[in-house]
Protein backbone atom coordinates (compact mmCIF):
# COMPACT_ATOMS: atom_id res chain seq x y z
CA UNK A 1 0.00 0.00 0.00
CA UNK A 2 2.53 2.37 0.62
CA UNK A 3 3.72 2.28 -3.50
CA UNK A 4 0.43 4.04 -3.76
CA UNK A 5 0.39 7.24 -4.53
CA UNK A 6 -1.79 9.55 -2.30
CA UNK A 7 -3.04 13.08 -3.84
CA UNK A 8 -2.24 15.90 -1.25
CA UNK A 9 -3.73 19.07 -3.05
CA UNK A 10 -6.79 20.52 -2.94
CA UNK A 11 -8.13 23.22 -4.97
CA UNK A 12 -6.75 25.58 -2.99
CA UNK A 13 -3.62 24.67 -3.60
CA UNK A 14 -3.74 25.62 -7.07
CA UNK A 15 -2.33 28.80 -7.96
CA UNK A 16 -4.49 32.03 -8.49
CA UNK A 17 -4.67 33.40 -12.07
CA UNK A 18 -3.62 37.03 -10.74
CA UNK A 19 -0.17 34.97 -9.74
CA UNK A 20 0.36 33.11 -12.49
CA UNK A 21 3.23 35.66 -14.43
CA UNK A 22 3.14 36.21 -18.17
CA UNK A 23 6.56 36.10 -20.08
CA UNK A 24 5.87 39.79 -20.27
CA UNK A 25 6.07 40.83 -16.60
CA UNK A 26 8.99 38.02 -16.22
CA UNK A 27 10.89 39.79 -18.40
CA UNK A 28 10.25 42.78 -16.71
CA UNK A 29 11.13 41.14 -12.97
CA UNK A 30 14.60 40.44 -15.06
CA UNK A 31 15.12 43.24 -15.71
CA UNK A 32 14.03 45.45 -12.42
CA UNK A 33 15.79 42.61 -10.03
CA UNK A 34 19.33 43.44 -12.56
CA UNK A 35 18.79 47.22 -12.90
CA UNK A 36 18.04 46.85 -8.33
CA UNK A 37 21.75 44.72 -8.03
CA UNK A 38 24.01 46.61 -10.70
CA UNK A 39 22.93 49.85 -8.00
CA UNK A 40 23.26 48.55 -5.15
CA UNK A 41 27.00 47.14 -6.79
CA UNK A 42 28.19 50.75 -7.32
CA UNK A 43 27.11 51.66 -3.86
CA UNK A 44 30.40 50.71 -1.99
CA UNK A 45 32.37 52.55 -4.52
CA UNK A 46 31.34 55.78 -3.22
CA UNK A 47 32.68 55.45 0.37
CA UNK A 48 36.10 53.06 -0.42
CA UNK A 49 39.42 54.94 0.81
CA UNK A 50 42.01 56.54 -1.95
CA UNK A 51 44.64 53.87 -2.93
CA UNK A 52 48.16 54.18 -1.62
CA UNK A 53 49.71 52.50 -4.49
CA UNK A 54 52.01 53.48 -7.35
CA UNK A 55 50.23 54.97 -9.81
CA UNK A 56 51.00 54.82 -13.59
CA UNK A 57 52.68 58.12 -14.79
CA UNK A 58 53.54 58.89 -18.85
CA UNK A 59 56.74 57.58 -20.84
CA UNK A 60 58.46 60.03 -22.63
CA UNK A 61 60.99 59.73 -25.71
CA UNK A 62 59.36 56.80 -26.60
CA UNK A 63 60.04 55.89 -30.44
CA UNK A 64 58.37 52.96 -32.73
CA UNK A 65 59.64 50.42 -33.06
CA UNK A 66 60.56 47.89 -36.35
CA UNK A 67 59.34 44.98 -34.48
CA UNK A 68 55.89 46.39 -33.70
CA UNK A 69 53.26 44.08 -35.01
CA UNK A 70 51.41 45.96 -37.65
CA UNK A 71 47.31 45.64 -38.82
CA UNK A 72 46.12 44.81 -35.22
CA UNK A 73 43.18 46.76 -33.18
CA UNK A 74 44.86 47.20 -29.98
CA UNK A 75 42.65 45.77 -27.47
CA UNK A 76 41.14 48.73 -25.41
CA UNK A 77 43.24 50.31 -22.19
CA UNK A 78 40.85 49.04 -19.68
CA UNK A 79 40.03 45.96 -20.59
CA UNK A 80 43.81 44.93 -20.41
CA UNK A 81 43.81 47.12 -16.82
CA UNK A 82 40.82 45.13 -15.53
CA UNK A 83 41.17 41.48 -17.13
CA UNK A 84 44.18 40.08 -15.66
CA UNK A 85 46.23 36.64 -14.48
CA UNK A 86 48.22 37.85 -11.44
CA UNK A 87 47.74 35.12 -8.51
CA UNK A 88 49.89 36.99 -6.53
CA UNK A 89 46.42 39.27 -6.19
CA UNK A 90 43.93 36.55 -6.24
CA UNK A 91 42.78 34.31 -9.01
CA UNK A 92 40.08 36.09 -10.74
CA UNK A 93 40.70 38.27 -13.72
CA UNK A 94 39.10 40.96 -11.80
CA UNK A 95 40.90 40.50 -8.76
CA UNK A 96 44.38 41.98 -9.41
CA UNK A 97 43.06 45.41 -10.47
CA UNK A 98 41.47 45.22 -7.23
CA UNK A 99 43.95 43.99 -5.06
CA UNK A 100 46.91 45.50 -6.53
CA UNK A 101 45.94 49.46 -5.88
CA UNK A 102 47.79 49.38 -2.69
CA UNK A 103 51.18 47.85 -4.29
CA UNK A 104 54.31 49.84 -3.98
CA UNK A 105 56.93 49.46 -6.87
CA UNK A 106 59.22 52.07 -5.72
CA UNK A 107 62.02 51.83 -4.53
CA UNK A 108 62.74 49.12 -6.85
CA UNK A 109 65.78 46.98 -7.60
CA UNK A 110 66.12 43.91 -10.01
CA UNK A 111 69.63 41.86 -9.47
CA UNK A 112 71.16 40.23 -12.38
CA UNK A 113 73.35 37.37 -11.13
CA UNK A 114 74.59 34.04 -11.96
CA UNK A 115 77.07 32.92 -14.76
CA UNK A 116 77.54 36.58 -15.57
CA UNK A 117 81.20 38.63 -15.83
CA UNK A 118 78.91 41.98 -14.51
CA UNK A 119 76.21 40.77 -11.69
CA UNK A 120 74.67 43.82 -10.68
CA UNK A 121 71.50 45.31 -8.82
CA UNK A 122 69.65 47.85 -11.06
CA UNK A 123 67.35 50.32 -9.89
CA UNK A 124 64.61 51.51 -12.30
CA UNK A 125 66.21 54.65 -12.92
CA UNK A 126 69.03 52.38 -14.44
CA UNK A 127 66.86 50.30 -16.24
CA UNK A 128 65.04 52.68 -18.16
CA UNK A 129 69.00 54.14 -19.62
CA UNK A 130 69.84 50.84 -20.61
CA UNK A 131 68.35 51.89 -24.27
CA UNK A 132 66.30 53.81 -26.34
CA UNK A 133 62.22 52.83 -25.12
CA UNK A 134 60.03 51.99 -28.07
CA UNK A 135 56.62 50.74 -28.22
CA UNK A 136 56.01 47.71 -29.56
CA UNK A 137 52.58 46.44 -30.52
CA UNK A 138 52.23 42.63 -29.83
CA UNK A 139 49.52 39.79 -30.02
CA UNK A 140 49.14 38.44 -26.45
CA UNK A 141 47.80 34.94 -26.19
CA UNK A 142 46.95 33.58 -22.66
CA UNK A 143 47.06 29.72 -22.32
CA UNK A 144 43.46 29.87 -21.28
CA UNK A 145 42.46 30.67 -24.85
CA UNK A 146 41.62 34.61 -24.90
CA UNK A 147 43.95 37.00 -26.10
CA UNK A 148 44.56 40.50 -26.77
CA UNK A 149 46.64 43.29 -29.03
CA UNK A 150 48.61 45.32 -26.21
CA UNK A 151 51.03 48.59 -27.34
CA UNK A 152 54.09 47.54 -24.74
CA UNK A 153 56.99 49.57 -24.32
CA UNK A 154 60.50 48.52 -23.65
CA UNK A 155 63.40 47.43 -25.64
CA UNK A 156 65.23 43.87 -26.51
CA UNK A 157 65.90 41.67 -23.66
CA UNK A 158 69.22 41.18 -25.22
CA UNK A 159 70.54 44.64 -23.74
CA UNK A 160 70.43 43.20 -20.20
CA UNK A 161 72.05 39.95 -21.74
CA UNK A 162 74.98 42.10 -23.13
CA UNK A 163 75.20 44.21 -20.08
CA UNK A 164 75.63 41.01 -17.63
CA UNK A 165 78.10 39.71 -19.94
CA UNK A 166 76.89 35.83 -19.54
CA UNK A 167 80.01 33.14 -19.25
CA UNK A 168 79.79 30.00 -22.02
CA UNK A 169 78.42 27.89 -18.70
CA UNK A 170 75.17 30.62 -19.22
CA UNK A 171 72.24 29.03 -21.20
CA UNK A 172 69.29 29.51 -19.52
CA UNK A 173 68.00 32.63 -17.81
CA UNK A 174 66.30 32.50 -14.69
CA UNK A 175 63.29 35.17 -14.35
CA UNK A 176 61.99 35.62 -10.64
CA UNK A 177 59.17 38.05 -9.33
CA UNK A 178 58.36 39.92 -6.57
CA UNK A 179 56.69 38.06 -3.36
CA UNK A 180 55.96 39.70 -0.19
CA UNK A 181 52.73 38.05 1.57
CA UNK A 182 52.22 41.56 3.38
CA UNK A 183 51.28 43.08 -0.12
CA UNK A 184 49.85 40.10 -1.51
CA UNK A 185 48.08 38.10 1.41
CA UNK A 186 46.14 36.40 -1.58
CA UNK A 187 49.36 34.39 -2.21
CA UNK A 188 49.09 31.67 -0.49
CA UNK A 189 45.68 30.70 -1.68
CA UNK A 190 46.24 30.53 -5.40
CA UNK A 191 47.48 27.25 -5.16
CA UNK A 192 50.93 27.70 -7.48
CA UNK A 193 54.30 28.03 -5.69
CA UNK A 194 55.52 31.19 -5.28
CA UNK A 195 57.82 33.53 -5.80
CA UNK A 196 57.02 33.32 -9.08
CA UNK A 197 59.58 31.69 -11.59
CA UNK A 198 59.76 31.61 -15.25
CA UNK A 199 62.55 31.12 -17.74
CA UNK A 200 63.92 31.12 -21.04
CA UNK A 201 66.69 29.44 -23.02
CA UNK A 202 69.01 31.82 -23.58
CA UNK A 203 68.66 32.21 -27.57
CA UNK A 204 65.12 32.61 -26.63
CA UNK A 205 66.25 35.38 -24.53
CA UNK A 206 68.46 37.05 -27.12
CA UNK A 207 65.84 36.83 -29.57
CA UNK A 208 65.18 40.65 -30.56
CA UNK A 209 61.30 40.12 -29.77
CA UNK A 210 61.94 39.45 -26.03
CA UNK A 211 60.82 42.58 -24.70
CA UNK A 212 62.12 43.94 -21.25
CA UNK A 213 58.91 46.24 -20.58
CA UNK A 214 58.37 49.04 -17.95
CA UNK A 215 55.18 50.50 -19.76
CA UNK A 216 51.71 50.43 -21.89
CA UNK A 217 49.81 52.61 -23.83
CA UNK A 218 52.12 55.01 -23.39
CA UNK A 219 52.66 55.47 -19.57
CA UNK A 220 54.46 53.00 -16.75
CA UNK A 221 53.08 49.87 -16.51
CA UNK A 222 49.93 49.78 -13.70
CA UNK A 223 50.28 47.40 -10.61
CA UNK A 224 47.77 44.88 -12.08
CA UNK A 225 49.82 44.50 -15.50
CA UNK A 226 53.40 43.85 -13.69
CA UNK A 227 54.80 46.95 -12.66
CA UNK A 228 57.53 48.67 -12.45
CA UNK A 229 59.41 45.64 -14.89
CA UNK A 230 58.09 42.43 -16.62
CA UNK A 231 59.34 40.61 -19.85
CA UNK A 232 57.24 40.13 -22.92
CA UNK A 233 57.52 37.13 -24.72
CA UNK A 234 54.84 37.69 -27.62
CA UNK A 235 55.34 33.87 -29.22
CA UNK A 236 54.83 32.39 -26.13
CA UNK A 237 51.56 31.84 -23.43
CA UNK A 238 51.40 34.63 -21.56
CA UNK A 239 52.34 33.01 -18.34
CA UNK A 240 55.91 33.13 -19.92
CA UNK A 241 56.12 36.69 -19.82
CA UNK A 242 56.80 37.11 -16.06
CA UNK A 243 55.72 40.46 -14.17
CA UNK A 244 57.09 42.72 -11.52
CA UNK A 245 60.68 41.36 -12.03
CA UNK A 246 63.30 41.11 -9.14
CA UNK A 247 65.69 38.48 -10.15
CA UNK A 248 67.46 37.76 -13.60
CA UNK A 249 69.46 34.77 -12.95
CA UNK A 250 71.95 33.24 -15.68
CA UNK A 251 72.49 29.17 -14.91
CA UNK A 252 73.50 26.08 -16.82
CA UNK A 253 70.72 24.22 -16.95
CA UNK A 254 66.79 24.32 -17.26
CA UNK A 255 65.49 26.60 -14.33
CA UNK A 256 62.15 24.87 -12.28
CA UNK A 257 59.45 27.06 -13.01
CA UNK A 258 56.45 27.93 -11.46
CA UNK A 259 53.53 26.40 -14.16
CA UNK A 260 56.04 23.46 -14.82
CA UNK A 261 56.49 22.40 -11.53
CA UNK A 262 52.53 22.95 -11.18
CA UNK A 263 50.88 19.55 -11.12
CA UNK A 264 46.87 19.96 -12.35
CA UNK A 265 44.26 19.00 -10.22
CA UNK A 266 44.49 15.49 -12.08
CA UNK A 267 47.97 15.23 -11.04
CA UNK A 268 49.17 15.46 -14.27
CA UNK A 269 51.42 18.17 -15.19
CA UNK A 270 49.83 20.69 -17.80
CA UNK A 271 51.89 23.51 -18.50
CA UNK A 272 55.63 22.82 -20.44
CA UNK A 273 58.59 24.60 -19.90
CA UNK A 274 58.45 26.22 -24.10
CA UNK A 275 55.18 26.65 -23.91
CA UNK A 276 55.30 28.25 -27.12
CA UNK A 277 51.86 28.83 -28.64
CA UNK A 278 50.74 26.01 -30.78
CA UNK A 279 46.96 25.62 -32.25
CA UNK A 280 47.94 22.13 -33.20
CA UNK A 281 48.80 20.55 -29.14
CA UNK A 282 46.13 20.81 -26.84
CA UNK A 283 46.03 21.99 -23.70
CA UNK A 284 44.85 18.65 -21.46
CA UNK A 285 41.72 20.24 -20.75
CA UNK A 286 40.90 22.69 -23.54
CA UNK A 287 41.41 22.89 -27.20
CA UNK A 288 44.73 25.69 -28.72
CA UNK A 289 43.35 25.89 -31.98
CA UNK A 290 41.34 28.72 -31.12
CA UNK A 291 41.13 31.34 -29.33
CA UNK A 292 38.85 34.68 -28.39
CA UNK A 293 40.11 37.95 -29.11
CA UNK A 294 38.79 40.03 -26.44
CA UNK A 295 35.74 42.11 -27.76
CA UNK A 296 35.38 39.72 -30.75
CA UNK A 297 32.18 37.07 -30.24
CA UNK A 298 33.39 34.11 -32.39
CA UNK A 299 36.78 32.59 -32.06
CA UNK A 300 39.38 33.25 -34.45
CA UNK A 301 42.12 30.57 -34.90
CA UNK A 302 45.43 30.31 -33.51
CA UNK A 303 48.63 31.35 -35.17
CA UNK A 304 51.83 29.38 -34.49
CA UNK A 305 53.93 31.00 -32.58
CA UNK A 306 51.33 33.02 -32.79
CA UNK A 307 51.91 34.58 -35.99
CA UNK A 308 55.41 35.54 -35.08
CA UNK A 309 56.97 31.98 -36.44
CA UNK A 310 59.31 34.20 -39.25
CA UNK A 311 61.44 35.59 -36.45
CA UNK A 312 61.57 32.54 -33.98
CA UNK A 313 60.66 28.91 -35.62
CA UNK A 314 64.62 28.30 -36.43
CA UNK A 315 64.84 28.46 -32.73
CA UNK A 316 63.34 25.30 -32.72
CA UNK A 317 64.47 23.37 -35.44
CA UNK A 318 64.59 19.46 -35.25
CA UNK A 319 62.76 20.03 -32.08
CA UNK A 320 59.80 17.73 -30.94
CA UNK A 321 57.53 20.72 -29.89
CA UNK A 322 54.71 17.96 -29.19
CA UNK A 323 56.73 16.62 -26.60
CA UNK A 324 58.54 19.77 -26.10
CA UNK A 325 55.01 22.07 -25.47
CA UNK B 1 6.24 30.38 10.87
CA UNK B 2 3.74 27.73 9.34
CA UNK B 3 1.60 30.48 8.09
CA UNK B 4 4.41 32.30 6.73
CA UNK B 5 5.66 29.03 5.27
CA UNK B 6 2.29 27.57 3.52
CA UNK B 7 1.64 31.29 2.29
CA UNK B 8 1.69 31.30 -1.87
CA UNK B 9 3.33 35.19 -1.28
CA UNK B 10 6.28 33.51 0.59
CA UNK B 11 6.77 31.07 -2.40
CA UNK B 12 6.57 34.07 -5.25
CA UNK B 13 9.34 35.97 -3.00
CA UNK B 14 11.19 32.72 -3.15
CA UNK B 15 10.61 32.73 -7.12
CA UNK B 16 11.64 36.06 -7.40
CA UNK B 17 14.75 35.88 -5.27
CA UNK B 18 15.75 32.76 -7.30
CA UNK B 19 15.92 34.95 -10.68
CA UNK B 20 18.31 37.43 -8.98
CA UNK B 21 21.41 35.93 -10.38
CA UNK B 22 20.06 35.63 -13.81
CA UNK B 23 18.11 39.50 -13.37
CA UNK B 24 21.94 40.16 -12.69
CA UNK B 25 23.30 39.14 -15.86
CA UNK B 26 20.04 40.65 -17.86
CA UNK B 27 20.37 43.87 -16.12
CA UNK B 28 24.64 43.78 -17.01
CA UNK B 29 23.73 43.38 -20.32
CA UNK B 30 20.54 45.93 -20.28
CA UNK B 31 22.87 48.31 -18.69
CA UNK B 32 25.45 48.58 -21.34
CA UNK B 33 22.82 48.48 -24.19
CA UNK B 34 20.56 51.42 -23.08
CA UNK B 35 23.82 53.21 -22.37
CA UNK B 36 25.39 52.59 -25.65
CA UNK B 37 28.22 50.75 -24.00
CA UNK B 38 29.57 48.15 -25.20
CA UNK B 39 28.96 44.38 -23.56
CA UNK B 40 32.18 44.33 -21.67
CA UNK B 41 31.42 47.37 -19.84
CA UNK B 42 29.64 45.75 -16.98
CA UNK B 43 30.28 41.49 -18.34
CA UNK B 44 34.25 42.03 -17.80
CA UNK B 45 36.41 42.00 -20.95
CA UNK B 46 35.27 37.82 -21.27
CA UNK B 47 31.74 38.17 -20.66
CA UNK B 48 31.34 34.66 -22.40
CA UNK B 49 33.22 33.63 -19.62
CA UNK B 50 31.59 35.51 -17.29
CA UNK B 51 28.36 34.25 -17.96
CA UNK B 52 28.95 30.80 -18.22
CA UNK B 53 30.84 30.58 -14.54
CA UNK B 54 27.89 32.83 -13.00
CA UNK B 55 25.22 30.27 -14.21
CA UNK B 56 27.69 26.87 -13.64
CA UNK B 57 27.85 28.71 -10.28
CA UNK B 58 24.13 28.79 -9.35
CA UNK B 59 23.62 25.70 -11.19
CA UNK B 60 25.33 23.76 -8.43
CA UNK B 61 24.39 26.31 -5.45
CA UNK B 62 20.34 25.42 -6.37
CA UNK B 63 21.70 22.06 -6.88
CA UNK B 64 22.76 22.19 -3.40
CA UNK B 65 19.10 23.85 -2.10
CA UNK B 66 17.18 21.76 -3.36
CA UNK B 67 19.21 18.75 -1.71
CA UNK B 68 19.37 20.66 1.47
CA UNK B 69 15.51 20.52 1.60
CA UNK B 70 14.44 17.54 2.95
CA UNK B 71 17.01 16.87 5.81
CA UNK B 72 16.51 20.70 6.96
CA UNK B 73 12.59 20.18 7.41
CA UNK B 74 13.31 17.35 9.25
CA UNK B 75 15.86 18.28 11.77
CA UNK B 76 14.34 22.02 11.64
CA UNK B 77 10.57 20.12 11.92
CA UNK B 78 9.49 21.88 9.45
CA UNK B 79 7.41 19.62 6.81
CA UNK B 80 6.08 22.63 4.80
CA UNK B 81 10.07 23.74 3.46
CA UNK B 82 8.70 21.07 0.89
CA UNK B 83 7.18 22.87 -0.52
CA UNK B 84 9.62 24.70 -2.20
CA UNK B 85 11.86 21.81 -3.58
CA UNK B 86 10.21 21.37 -6.91
CA UNK B 87 10.99 25.06 -7.47
CA UNK B 88 14.71 25.14 -6.14
CA UNK B 89 15.02 21.61 -7.96
CA UNK B 90 13.49 23.76 -11.58
CA UNK B 91 15.60 26.46 -10.84
CA UNK B 92 19.26 24.24 -10.90
CA UNK B 93 17.73 22.90 -14.01
CA UNK B 94 17.12 26.50 -15.50
CA UNK B 95 20.64 27.77 -14.86
CA UNK B 96 22.21 24.48 -16.01
CA UNK B 97 20.55 25.38 -19.25
CA UNK B 98 21.84 28.74 -19.25
CA UNK B 99 25.20 26.94 -18.51
CA UNK B 100 24.75 24.65 -21.29
CA UNK B 101 23.43 27.22 -23.80
CA UNK B 102 25.90 29.77 -23.19
CA UNK B 103 28.38 26.43 -23.96
CA UNK B 104 26.51 25.52 -27.47
CA UNK B 105 25.45 28.84 -28.41
CA UNK B 106 27.88 31.69 -27.29
CA UNK B 107 31.18 29.47 -26.51
CA UNK B 108 30.98 26.64 -29.51
CA UNK B 109 28.34 28.51 -31.48
CA UNK B 110 26.62 25.75 -32.93
CA UNK B 111 30.12 24.06 -34.05
CA UNK B 112 29.22 20.28 -33.60
CA UNK B 113 32.20 19.19 -34.55
CA UNK B 114 34.10 21.28 -31.95
CA UNK B 115 31.13 20.22 -29.19
CA UNK B 116 31.92 16.81 -29.50
CA UNK B 117 35.49 16.87 -29.47
CA UNK B 118 35.22 18.52 -26.08
CA UNK B 119 32.56 16.13 -24.92
CA UNK B 120 35.26 13.41 -25.80
CA UNK B 121 38.03 14.29 -25.19
CA UNK B 122 37.75 16.82 -21.92
CA UNK B 123 36.05 14.29 -18.93
CA UNK B 124 35.44 17.65 -17.11
CA UNK B 125 33.07 18.86 -20.12
CA UNK B 126 32.04 15.12 -20.00
CA UNK B 127 31.08 14.94 -16.63
CA UNK B 128 29.28 18.61 -16.82
CA UNK B 129 27.17 17.29 -20.07
CA UNK B 130 26.29 13.84 -18.50
CA UNK B 131 25.07 15.75 -15.43
CA UNK B 132 22.37 17.70 -17.16
CA UNK B 133 21.62 15.31 -19.50
CA UNK B 134 19.97 13.39 -16.37
CA UNK B 135 18.29 16.55 -15.10
CA UNK B 136 15.89 16.55 -18.26
CA UNK B 137 13.71 13.52 -17.58
CA UNK B 138 13.93 15.53 -13.35
CA UNK B 139 12.33 18.68 -14.76
CA UNK B 140 10.02 16.45 -17.59
CA UNK B 141 8.46 14.48 -14.64
CA UNK B 142 8.39 17.40 -12.32
CA UNK B 143 4.57 18.18 -12.81
CA UNK B 144 1.77 16.82 -10.63
CA UNK B 145 0.26 15.18 -13.42
CA UNK B 146 3.32 12.84 -13.59
CA UNK B 147 4.29 12.30 -10.61
CA UNK B 148 1.02 10.53 -10.39
CA UNK B 149 1.25 8.79 -13.39
CA UNK B 150 4.97 7.05 -12.02
CA UNK B 151 3.54 6.19 -8.79
CA UNK B 152 5.07 8.03 -5.45
CA UNK B 153 7.43 5.47 -5.12
CA UNK B 154 9.01 4.90 -8.93
CA UNK B 155 9.10 8.88 -9.19
CA UNK B 156 11.03 9.34 -5.82
CA UNK B 157 13.35 6.56 -7.34
CA UNK B 158 13.84 7.93 -10.82
CA UNK B 159 14.76 11.45 -8.90
CA UNK B 160 17.34 10.13 -6.65
CA UNK B 161 19.45 11.03 -10.15
CA UNK B 162 19.82 14.03 -8.57
CA UNK B 163 22.37 12.67 -6.42
CA UNK B 164 24.64 11.82 -9.70
CA UNK B 165 23.99 14.88 -11.12
CA UNK B 166 25.20 16.59 -8.17
CA UNK B 167 28.25 14.30 -7.27
CA UNK B 168 29.24 14.91 -11.39
CA UNK B 169 28.64 18.30 -11.17
CA UNK B 170 31.18 19.00 -8.10
CA UNK B 171 33.97 17.29 -9.90
CA UNK B 172 33.18 19.26 -13.20
CA UNK B 173 33.48 22.10 -11.28
CA UNK B 174 36.83 20.70 -9.37
CA UNK B 175 38.42 19.62 -12.83
CA UNK B 176 38.02 22.75 -14.85
CA UNK B 177 39.88 25.12 -12.25
CA UNK B 178 43.21 25.97 -13.70
CA UNK B 179 44.71 26.06 -9.35
CA UNK B 180 43.02 28.07 -6.89
CA UNK B 181 40.50 24.50 -5.45
CA UNK B 182 38.70 26.23 -2.80
CA UNK B 183 36.00 26.94 -4.09
CA UNK B 184 34.74 23.82 -5.73
CA UNK B 185 36.05 21.97 -2.70
CA UNK B 186 33.49 24.52 -0.62
CA UNK B 187 30.58 23.12 -2.95
CA UNK B 188 32.07 19.74 -2.99
CA UNK B 189 32.10 19.37 0.62
CA UNK B 190 28.40 20.87 1.14
CA UNK B 191 27.29 18.28 -1.62
CA UNK B 192 28.90 15.32 0.32
CA UNK B 193 27.14 16.26 3.67
CA UNK B 194 24.01 16.13 2.18
CA UNK B 195 24.66 12.99 0.91
CA UNK B 196 26.26 11.71 3.82
CA UNK B 197 23.20 13.24 6.05
CA UNK B 198 20.64 10.54 3.75
CA UNK B 199 23.27 7.79 3.65
CA UNK B 200 22.86 8.25 7.99
CA UNK B 201 19.20 7.98 8.06
CA UNK B 202 18.93 5.06 5.74
CA UNK B 203 21.24 3.22 7.99
CA UNK B 204 19.30 3.80 10.73
CA UNK B 205 15.73 3.10 9.20
CA UNK B 206 17.87 0.05 8.00
CA UNK B 207 19.50 -1.56 11.53
CA UNK B 208 15.65 -0.30 12.93
CA UNK B 209 13.61 -2.49 10.35
CA UNK B 210 15.79 -5.12 8.88
CA UNK B 211 12.95 -7.21 7.52
CA UNK B 212 11.37 -5.08 5.53
CA UNK B 213 14.31 -4.40 3.49
CA UNK B 214 16.19 -7.48 3.50
CA UNK B 215 14.35 -11.31 1.50
CA UNK B 216 17.07 -12.93 4.13
CA UNK B 217 15.57 -14.89 7.54
CA UNK B 218 15.49 -13.33 10.31
CA UNK B 219 19.19 -14.00 12.00
CA UNK B 220 19.67 -16.49 14.93
CA UNK B 221 19.75 -14.78 18.22
CA UNK B 222 23.08 -17.17 18.51
CA UNK B 223 25.38 -15.51 15.44
CA UNK B 224 24.04 -12.00 16.67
Amino acid sequence: MADKFKPDLTYSDVTPKTLYMGRRNFLLGLAATGAAVTAYKRLPGLFAPRATGSVPVPLNGVVQSKYTTTGEKVTPENWVTSYNNYYEFGVEKDDPSKNAKNFVTSPWTVSIEGEVAKPQKLSMDDILKVAPLEERVYRHRCVEAWSIVVPWIGYSFSNIVKLAEPTPKAKYVAFETYYDRKQMPLGSEAGIQLPYREGLRLDEAMNPLTLLCVGMYGETLPNQDGAPVRIVVPWKYGFKSAKSLVKIRFVKSEPETTWDMFTGVNGTPEYGFYANVNPNVDHPRWSQAKERRLGEFLKRPTLMFNGYGDLVASLYAGMDLRKNF
Amino acid sequence: MNKFLTSKWTKFAVFLICLIPAGDLVGRALTALVAGLPLETYLTPDPIKFITHRTGDWTLRFIIFALAVTPLRKILKLPQLIRFRRMLGLFAFFYGTLHFLTWMVLDKFFDWRDMWADVYKRPFITLGFVGFVLMIPLALTSTAGMIRRLGGKRWQRLHRLIYVTACLGAIHYYWSVKSDVRKPLFFAALIAILLAWRIAVWTIARRNAPDAVTDSPPSSPASA
